[in-house]
């Protein structure tokens, strides 16, 4: 805390409390175990409530994509629930929901998770059919063009969305053409319409396997009855390792830096990104980037929205973040602001970047960052479904097992001097792309003035316009 | 320690001031959640004001007497907490949850802007949060597809003269008009002790909790007592068809179906959320079965209920039309399925898959301290009694196929239906219809 003078309360309002001594904390006693044919098993007692939260990580993610098939692994996890070897569908969907449970799956870009959270009593039924979700799938014909069509209408949809527009269009200039983190997670239009049942049972069969699978429980069970459950109900399922890797889907983009203007015409704000490749989850440097980014633009207080919102109200708000992946994940500052304040606000996000590259953080500003990130840390784990998600976490990035019990100190270490260095490693000005999705009439003559770099102006399909 | 879900502990008492307060110990975790609700939202303002309440909660982080601007945001950000505020149509709330240690010092600060805000309030500080709050308006309504949902349907489905017709967000014209002399109106008339409920929730000790309270929150004065809002009540059905269409800048159209429906809380309001719950809540609901998964007229399909609890409300469903599907067939087939279920009603098997999903939903939501204390506070606000949250999950248990028919039988007819339909804007369609068309190829 930073000592604060004593005085009078003003209007008659009591004194200022003090804060009291914090009272201990410890992120759940977790174990794991390997099951014999080689799936692990990660579980959390939580004995708090009768509930919950089952997840099945598997090594398919898709960073697994073959090339030119880009949206095969969001299509495979979207499909695990839509048959089996002894249900279709709607039966799988039905008896689920009926336990008070929903199937949610998700294909990311190293993994997909497939989860589900019950009540205690209703466990053993929700997580067989979760199981034959994952090791039986049959992937109809009939789904399989059902839910690309679904993909198909998300892109077409996508023209009119300004905030994920601009989410895809940044990311597609900021990485290599061929490099997978350039196309969209659930793929493009081009690629999603090569997709076949062909495609989805090559990356099922490749990836799908007890030994690139662990399941997650965490709640109100036991270790060693979630063992013998887990036993029971993934036991019988067999493969060997996959034997294929994934590609690598970071290199970034050589071209020289521009200012890239996506026209929607009339649009009353523009979509704003400033971005380049950042760093990998595993980094020795994780720490002191996590607390710079705190500082920058990762919370309210921070100076980005600080600047672009509570003193220019350019804003309703701005942040700046690290996309952790795998590979090196965008660092990414993202805002939307009015259109004709457009250029001056990319111009205080850049300002900000070469300030925190330049001087070292005050005191205030670091304590605010790590007793924000320290403090904060039992509050994002309130839930079964938390605390699983950060297991799985430990499980897609080999983290340690102790991570979560060093987080907090690895955090409190942080100096002003480790932020110093970490932004001036890993905040690259001169390689800054910046990407605008708005009105061309109201911003392009004043993004020409900002020093950063070409103007050029594409449609919403982001082809280049023609000056 | 193990606390049944269906038995949230709870205390509460009222300061003489009418500040009425509840508390709700669990000590699993050592992080202390604070909740407040002032009985006021968009309902209360006046004409030529749209907009103002939810504009007052930004004023309520720029300071009083003794915080300064932001100053309430970095003290619980450095204190490890979280926080936020929201408006709604009937009410406006604040929230933190932080380290428990720090309990005394967040409700220090929410006491600190309910006695003492006017002396923290500047011309500059308007202004800037005026222009903030046009740009969220811009973010979440102007900008983007379907934005304007949020105020065209309560326009569509309130009579002019309801406190629930006008827009929450408010016009930019009225957000320009709004003066300090509003500002100071509006905080002597509402928020005051007597029209707020204060909820702590967590690791806290409740002798203590409760010195703290009256301590701080015991010497700000009762406010002058609330002005009554216009009576609010309405006729069961909207008594006809209401319908608007509407161009706007969307790849694919979009119908939101809304009938007039019973207030939260009521004996009827549970039957409605399960008839909700079995047209449009996941993947297993009908309108997901039918219009999505078997004849794939539509992308996406929801079903919902606003949760007014004052004078009447709305349940909606929506669904967005495939690609190459004509608005008017995914509208026949919309209604086909709610003439349906008003001619055969519902079956036990589907009243139990709704009430599975509410309740996991339910015992999920109280892990958190935050959403126990927004919930405790819900209750205390609209109905004077947070035990009521105790009572949840036996309403939904209690409620039959039969009731959910009779809800259908009365709510779900032909003139009690009001239909706000999007369709991408005319220059437009023709390319994107030919686009969807060879999406489909």
């Amino acid at each position: 805390m930073t000592p604060r003078a004593v005085k009078e309360p003003r209007g008659g309002a009591a004194p200022r409390p003090e804060p009291g001594p914090p009272r201990p904390y410890q992120f759940p006693r977790f174990e794991r175990r390997t099951l014999g044919n080689g799936m692990q098993l990660a579980v959390a007692p939580v004995h708090k409530l009768p509930l919950v939260t089952a997840i099945a990580v598997v090594d398919a993610g898709a960073t697994h994509d073959a090339p030119g098939r880009e949206g095969t692994a969001s299509l495979v996890a979207a499909l695990l629930g839509e048959g089996t070897a002894t249900m279709d569908g709607d039966t799988l969907t039905l008896e689920l929901e009926r336990l008070g449970a929903s199937l949610v799956t998700g294909g990311d870009w190293d993994t997909t998770n497939a989860g589900i959270t019950v009540t205690r009593e209703r466990l053993e039924p929700a997580l067989r059919l979760l199981a034959e979700a994952v090791m039986a799938p049959s992937f109809p014909a009939r789904e399989i063009e059902r839910l690309r069509e679904e993909r198909l209408a998300e892109i077409l949809q996508l023209r009119t969305e300004p905030r994920g527009l601009a989410n895809e269009m940044a990311t597609r200039f900021a990485y290599a053409p061929d490099a997978r983190y350039s196309r969209p997670l659930g793929g493009t239009r081009e690629s999603v319409r090569a997709l076949g049942a062909r495609d989805i049972g090559e990356l099922y069969a490749a990836r799908y396997r007890p030994a690139a699978t662990t399941l997650v429980l965490a709640g109100d069970i036991a270790v060693g009855d979630a063992t013998e459950l887990a036993d029971r109900i993934f036991g019988d399922w067999s493969g060997a390792p996959p034997t294929n890797g994934a590609g690598v889907p970071d290199t970034p983009n050589s071209m020289p830096r521009a200012v890239h203007l996506v026209a929607k015409p009339d649009a009353p704000q523009s979509e704003l990104r400033i971005l380049h490749p950042g760093i990998p989850r595993v980094h020795a440097d994780y720490f002191h980037v996590v607390v710079m980014n705190a500082v920058l633009g990762g919370l309210f207080s921070s100076r980005i929205n600080l600047n672009l919102r509570e003193r220019n109200a350019y804003t309703y708000g701005a942040r700046s973040e690290f996309d952790w992946r795998r590979g090196a994940g965008p660092f990414v500052v993202s805002t939307a602001v009015a259109s004709d304040v457009t250029a001056a606000a990319a111009r205080e996000a850049l300002r900000e970047i070469d300030r925190i590259r330049r001087e070292p953080i005050d005191d205030d500003e670091l304590s605010l960052a790590t007793n924000y990130l320290a403090g904060v840390f039992p509050i994002r784990y309130e839930t079964t479904a938390a605390i699983a998600s950060a297991l799985a976490n430990l499980v897609i990035y080999g983290l340690d097992d102790d991570y979560f019990d060093a987080y907090r100190d690895g955090i409190r270490a942080v100096t002003a001097e480790d932020v110093l260095a970490a932004a001036q490693r890993h905040l690259h000005p001169e390689r800054l792309r910046t990407v605008v999705v708005g009105d061309p009439a109201t911003t392009r003559s004043s993004l020409e003035a900002l020093d950063a770099g070409e103007v050029r102006v594409y449609d919403a399909e982001g082809r280049p316009i023609e000056r | 320690m193990q606390f049944s879900p269906m038995r949230v502990p709870i205390e509460t008492f009222r300061l003489d001031n009418g500040l009425f307060v509840t508390l709700s110990e669990d000590h699993t975790a050592p992080l202390v959640a604070v909740n407040l609700w002032y009985h006021v939202g968009s309902a209360n303002e006046r004409e030529g004001r749209t907009g103002f309440a939810h504009l007052f909660e930004h004023m309520l982080f720029q300071g009083s007497a003794n915080v300064g601007t932001n100053e309430h945001f970095e003290t619980i950000q450095r204190a490890g907490g979280t926080l936020n505020g929201s408006t709604w149509l009937e009410r406006t709330n604040y929230f933190e949850t932080v380290p428990s240690n720090h309990l005394e010092e967040v409700l220090w600060l929410e006491a600190d802007r309910m006695g003492w805000l006017l002396p923290g309030m500047t011309q500059q500080k308007l202004d800037l949060q005026r222009d903030v709050v046009k740009n969220e308006r811009r973010w979440s309504v102007d900008n983007q597809p379907y934005g304007t949902w949020w105020e065209r349907l309560p326009e569509l489905c309130y009579p002019r003269s309801h406190p629930f017709h006008h827009s929450l967000i408010g016009s930019m014209e009225d957000l320009s008009a709004a003066s300090l002399d509003d500002v100071a109106t509006f905080f002597r008339t509402y928020y005051t002790p007597d029209n707020a409920v204060l909820t702590i929730a967590g690791d806290f000790e409740p002798k203590a909790a409760r010195a703290a309270v009256e301590r701080l929150f015991g010497r700000i004065p009762r406010g002058p007592g609330r002005p009554s809002l216009p009576d609010m009540s309405l006729s069961s059905t909207f008594g006809g068809r209401q319908r608007r269409l509407v161009e706007d800048d969307v790849a694919l159209a979009r119908i939101f179906l809304a009938f007039r429906s019973p207030v939260f809380g009521s004996e009827e309001y549970y039957a409605a959320s399960i008839c909700a719950a079995i047209l449009g809540m996941r993947r297993g609901s009908r309108l997901y079965r039918t219009l999505v998964r078997e004849r794939q007229v539509a992308q996406d399909v929801g079903a919902y209920t606003f949760d007014l609890a004052k004078g009447a409300d709305i349940l909606v469903c929506d669904a967005t039309a495939r690609p190459g599907k004509p608005v008017e067939l995914l509208e026949e087939h919309l209604e086909r399925e709610i003439d349906q279920l008003v001619d055969r009603g519902v079956t036990d098997e589907e009243v139990e898959r709704a009430r599975a999903l509410l309740e996991t939903d339910f015992v999920n939501a109280m892990q958190s301290a935050g959403e126990r204390a927004d919930q405790l506070s819900r209750f205390a606000t609209y109905f004077g009694e947070p035990r009521l949250l105790n009572e949840q999950v036996d309403r939904y248990r209690a409620v039959t196929a039969a009731a959910v028919g009779d809800f259908a039988r009365e709510r779900l007819i032909e003139e009690n239906r009001a239909t706000l339909v999007y369709v991408p804007r005319a220059e437009a369609a023709g390319e994107l219809a030919e686009e969807g068309m060879e999406a489909l190829a």
